[in-house]
């Protein structure tokens, strides 16, 4: 290696060091700490060299140790000073390497040297303490005398522990070995220091020019000093780690990718989301939700009850309850029948009544009945289950993010561009979600502000919520006054009525689901609140005014049901009267007691109207309907409306964007309403009709697209959007309550009414349920029967319910305390929070107590001691005038190391530097002549900026 | 010996990719043979055409807070400078830094209220009412702000972003 080499490195390297140290203000809390020491060091230095001469010829044997040990201070002054300016150190050392190998003498001038130039720099300070220090340093000398071993041991131990540059190893040869054992040590503390840097200089702000200087420089290190360490795979390692995390990131994100791919209709319910806000979109997620359920249920229905009977029943037109009767055969396949569910429909796979009574079918002894009633009864558990969990999970979402509400407006704005999007329509998108979501918090926002007259919002609430019950209770009293009306027309003759007074509940019905929402919704104008919980009111509003509708339509349903059974009744005596009349005949006109079946088609027996099938019927023909209606409300409402406010638009006298009609607002509370009754119908129906639910998951998917579509495309967002509640628990527990209302007419009549002598796979049955008793008895070994038979005992009951309430009571009062402990910890962290923020700002504004504590005390007492608090100041001025001498500095870039400045200064780093200075008023109080005792902490300081 | 660049460091391999990038934007303006370092700079106008750019809010103050002139015009280690900033590898830190710097729009170190506003009137396109923008920036501060002075120092900035759950980028 030539020198003149190394001297042009070193050089080179030492521009490098200024920059650096430019920068080391960025990390200006290190730098403290170094300046400290070094500070501390220097006078001991001096101390010692003075102190040396003196005493050298007091005792001679220990002069070689204390040259070394003058040596080592002096490299330990070297080694803070290298510290000090970072990376010149390495170029220090290896320039002092080098010489070392040429000269030791030009060696010790270097060292001189910068020790020069130490002292010129620090020179004040370093006198101003080195009489102290040498007083000290004589006191050591004393104590040195007493105890020599002592004093031996602590040399080497602090030859072992900050001994340091290579520099010292070449002292004299006694203690070559030991030095020789530092040096290495130092080296590799160095080569970690080095490698350090490598693996973190991604983190330093520095331009990339000096990043790839100084990355050279420790690469360089690195090599040269890491092989003779005997480890030089390191770097290779490193590439290779670096390369895998790369790859598992990459694996990570793609895999994310996939998984949100995977969820169907994502892309569009954020789209939605995106311009209509969360609220808008959380009805599309709930019909996602939905859509999934009805998915699995239709698995269950579609697997266990409809693919056996289809695959392994008996086939169509075997045998009367899967035939067309004769009188509706001409008719059968007309389409206004088949519409209606009716001819073909009526007596297929969709229906109860298509299914054979066989206790077993097919080769496998399918038993379908008993899977019938289980996969009916099961379709509720699951569904009931399946509520109450996502309910309790959402619910536990609701728990935790506490400090979530911390920054809300902050990390919206810093924090919610996407910096991958490059696709301007994603990027369009992105906009809107941001600004959506930014209104969504200020309605929020005002919403937390608005103070005004309390009592007349108070007066306003009540009277609307009268205004409303008021509607209610009207809307109740006419649908309940029209039914028993058509009880009347019932039992009139269909001839002498009008078409009017046919069809008067459906009319006053729909005109009631008409009229009420809107007036509703103008009514809870009133009450002012904010559009979430407007829209929940509304929603339980509508759900009381629908749940009308569902009671008038299960009490015609329940009406229709008796005169069905009655009629069934009388039937089943016919046609076993007209049997036994055949029997009696047979045996009479051919005199034997062997009769064959009579020899009819399956299409000419007489048959009961089956009115599961009726029922069934009812509940799909309603699904239907709603579907169309819901659809031509799009259509009509939405697509047609905006479409001539679009379009018209340029040929009327008014702005018909702006003005009276405009585009349709997304109807959420509607919707939701409309999808949780229809889902009750589903679940009402699914026991009298198994391909209801297939429907109803035609009906979902089509939804799906056909509303995304609409209300992209018609409709326009709220006036105030506002943030969907973060758990939809409000509709899950109207779905809840619709699930419950909807199994106790089915439960109802599967224990209670007679199945239908002649259709469905119950039939022969005295009650539906029997079919159960049925297996228990004979399928299942008797062991078992008995104990159903004591599972059923009311003895057996009764402590079970007992002790599901208590089971009930103790879970509540464990999650009560749970609750009490989360808004206890919420306000711990509040306080926690508030506590930081005080301490950061002016404390006598904020802590009067504290304020008040400290006048009560001396006022030393809580004052750090003077010295750590002067440093911090003079570093800073040392710092600034480093600044300014760097920045016409040897790199000729006078606004790269501006920038350089202004980058370093908002480092966190900073604050914790200045913080000392910002106190440093009251100390000097306390020290000083003039200080008051009455003078607070805060009030004394300097101001803060 | 003589030669400053005989090793490629990490970051200059990932560089000499990027130059590729470079030419791309600006075939007229750089060079093939970047061996003697030559002082050449993009003009902003053209870093910001960038598929990886053209679609952010603030595009131009990212280009300016990494051009050595901060006005937007790149050199090349200003550009190498800016990706390996931006690119995902990056350590929170180092993007704090830098978004910090991203965000001071009048180059204070503080992010004040005008600062904010500007950075909410680019992220929304500016879809909001004055008042509404107004609101928001206070209550930004507001949150933010712990030494109570009206503006986020790079220690607020620091604070809240080391807590937010999607400070990716």
């Amino acid at each position: 290696m030539p020198p003149k080499r190394k001297n042009h490195l070193v050089i080179d390297i030492e521009n490098v060091g200024m920059d650096v140290d430019a920068d080391f203000d960025s990390e200006s809390e290190d730098a403290t700490r170094r300046r400290s020491r070094n500070r501390k060091a220097k006078p001991q230095r001096k101390a010692r060299q003075v102190s040396d001469e003196e005493e050298e010829d007091e005792d001679e044997d220990k002069s070689p140790k204390r040259r070394g040990q003058r040596r080592r201070t002096k490299s330990r002054g070297d080694e803070d000073e290298d510290e000090d300016n970072g990376q010149q150190s390495v170029a220090n050392k290896r320039s002092k390497a080098s010489r070392r190998r040429g000269a030791k003498n030009s060696r010790k001038e270097q060292s001189d040297e910068e020790d020069e130039s130490d002292k010129e720099s620090k020179q004040k300070r370093g006198r101003a303490v080195s009489k102290k220090s040498k007083e000290e340093q004589n006191n050591e000398k004393k104590e040195k005398d007493k105890g020599k071993n002592g004093d031996n041991k602590n040399n080497k131990k602090k030859k072992a522990e900050k001994n340091s540059s290579p520099v010292s190893s070449d002292d004299s040869d006694e203690e070559s070995e030991e030095m020789s054992e530092g040096e290495l040590e130092a080296l590799k503390e160095q080569v970690e220091e080095k490698k350090k840097l490598i693996a973190t200089i991604r983190n330093k702000p520095w331009r990339m020019q000096k990043r790839l200087s100084v990355l050279k420089e420790a690469q360089d290190f690195v090599e040269r000093f890491e092989g003779a360490l005997g480890k030089g795979k390191g770097r290779r390692l490193y590439a290779f780690k670096v390369m895998m995390t790369k790859k598992l990131i990459k694996f990570n994100r793609d895999f994310e990718n996939f998984k949100t791919a995977c969820i169907p209709w994502e892309m569009k319910i954020k789209e939605v989301e995106s311009h209509f806000g969360s609220s808008v979109a959380s009805y599309f997620i709930f019909l996602r939700w939905m859509y999934g359920l009805n998915l699995i249920l239709f698995g269950f229905m579609f697997g266990l009850v409809v693919m056996p009977e289809v695959l392994m029943g008996l086939p169509y037109g075997s045998i009367p309850r899967k035939t067309v009767p004769r009188s509706d055969q001409a008719t059968e396949m007309d389409l206004s029948v088949l519409l209606d569910f009716g001819g073909y429909c009526q007596y297929s796979v969709l229906f109860y009544g298509y299914y054979n009574s066989d206790r077993t079918i097919g080769v496998l002894k399918f038993r379908l009945p008993l899977s019938y009633l289980l996969t009916s009864v099961g379709i509720f558990g699951y569904s009931l289950l399946v509520v109450i969990r996502m309910m309790a999970r959402n619910a536990d979402v609701g728990g935790d993010g506490g400090d979530d509400a911390d920054f809300t407006f902050s990390w919206k704005m810093f924090t919610s561009w996407d910096y991958l999007i490059g696709n301007p329509e994603t990027a369009d998108n992105k906009y809107a979600s941001i600004t959506t979501s930014f209104k969504e918090s200020i309605v929020d926002e005002q919403e937390n502000q608005k103070d005004e007259n309390i009592h007349l919002r108070r007066f306003c609430r009540v009277s609307a919520n009268v205004l409303i019950l008021c509607s209610l209770g009207g809307s109740g009293y006419l649908i309940y006054y029209v039914v028993k009306r058509s009880q009347d027309f019932a039992k009139m003759d269909p001839s002498s009525l009008s078409w009017f007074e046919k069809n008067e509940v459906e009319f006053v019905m729909s005109l009631l689901g008409l009229v009420c929402p809107p007036l509703f919704e103008s009514i809870a104008e009133l009450e002012d609140y904010h559009p979430r919980i407007a829209l929940k009111w509304q929603l339980g509003r509508i759900f009381a005014l629908f749940l009308g509708n569902l009671y008038t339509f299960l009490f015609a349903l329940f009406d229709e049901v008796n005169g069905k059974l009655e009629e069934e009744l009388s039937i089943k005596n016919s046609s076993e009267w007209a049997l036994s009349q055949y029997y009696a005949n047979y045996s009479a006109f051919y005199n034997t007691t062997v009769v064959p079946p009579p020899n009819v088609s399956p299409a000419d027996v007489i048959r009961g109207p089956c009115w599961e099938t009726a029922v069934g019927q009812e509940f799909v023909k309603l699904t239907v309907s709603d579907v169309e209606v819901t659809f031509l409300t799009i259509l009509i409402g939405d697509f047609v409306r905006a479409f001539i406010v679009r379009f018209l638009n340029y040929c009327w006298c008014w702005d018909l964007e702006a003005g009276f009609p405009s585009y349709g607002e997304f109807d959420i509370s509607g919707n939701v309403l409309g999808l949780v009754f229809n889902q009750g119908m589903i679940w009402m129906g699914a026991f009298y009709a198994p391909g209801l639910i297939g429907i109803n998951v035609l009906r979902l998917l089509t939804s799906m697209y056909f509303q995304c579509w609409a209300v992209m495309a018609c409709n326009v967002p709220h006036e105030r959007v506002f943030k969907a509640s973060k758990s939809n628990n409000f509709y899950m527990g109207l779905l809840l309550l619709v699930l419950f209302l909807s199994i106790l007419p089915v439960i109802y009549t599967i224990m209670t009414m007679p199945p239908s002598f002649d259709c469905g796979p119950f039939s022969g049955q005295q009650k539906m349920y029997d079919v159960v008793m049925e297996t228990i008895n004979q399928d299942l070994p008797a062991f078992m029967g008995t104990i159903f038979s004591y599972a059923s005992n009311p003895g057996l009951i009764m402590p079970a319910v007992l002790l599901m309430v208590l089971a009930i009571y103790y879970l509540n009062t464990v999650s009560k305390a749970y609750q009490q402990a989360n808004a206890d910890l919420k306000k711990k962290m509040k306080t926690a929070r508030d506590d930081e923020k005080n301490r950061r700002n002016n404390k006598d504004s904020t802590n009067q107590m504290m304020k008040d504590l400290e006048e009560l005390l001396p006022n030393k007492s809580l004052l750090p001691p003077p010295f750590e608090e002067d440093t911090p100041s003079e570093t800073v001025s040392v710092k600034n005038s480093k600044q300014t001498k760097t920045k016409p500095g040897p790199t000729g870039k006078g606004v790269n190391v501006e920038k350089e400045v202004s980058l370093a200064a908002p480092n966190p780093r900073r604050p914790v530097t200045q913080a000392p200075v910002q106190r440093a008023g009251p100390p000097m109080n306390a020290r000083g002549a003039h200080a008051e005792p009455g003078r607070g902490r805060g009030r004394g300081g300097p101001p803060r900026r | 010996m003589g030669n400053k660049q005989t090793t490629f460091t990490e970051e200059q391999l990932e560089a000499y990719q990027v130059t590729g990038v470079t030419r791309q934007l600006a075939p007229h303006l750089v060079p093939l043979d970047y061996t003697n370092n030559p002082d050449i700079k993009v003009p902003a106008t053209l870093i910001v055409t960038m598929p990886e750019l053209k679609e952010n809010p603030f595009r131009d103050r990212i280009v300016e807070t990494f051009s050595e002139d901060g006005q937007g015009n790149m050199s090349f280690t200003d550009f190498v400078d800016m990706f390996s900033a931006l690119c995902e590898a990056a350590p929170r830190e180092l993007k704090t830094i830098y978004a910090f710097k991203i965000y001071d729009f009048n180059r204070d170190s503080f992010i004040c209220k005008e600062d904010l506003k500007k950075t909410l009137n680019k992220l929304t396109k500016g879809e909001l009412t004055p008042e509404e923008v107004t609101l928001v920036c206070d209550k930004a501060v507001e949150e933010a702000d712990l030494d109570g002075d009206g503006k986020l120092s790079f220690a607020d900035f620091e604070n809240m972003i080391s807590k937010a759950p999607d400070f990716l980028r």
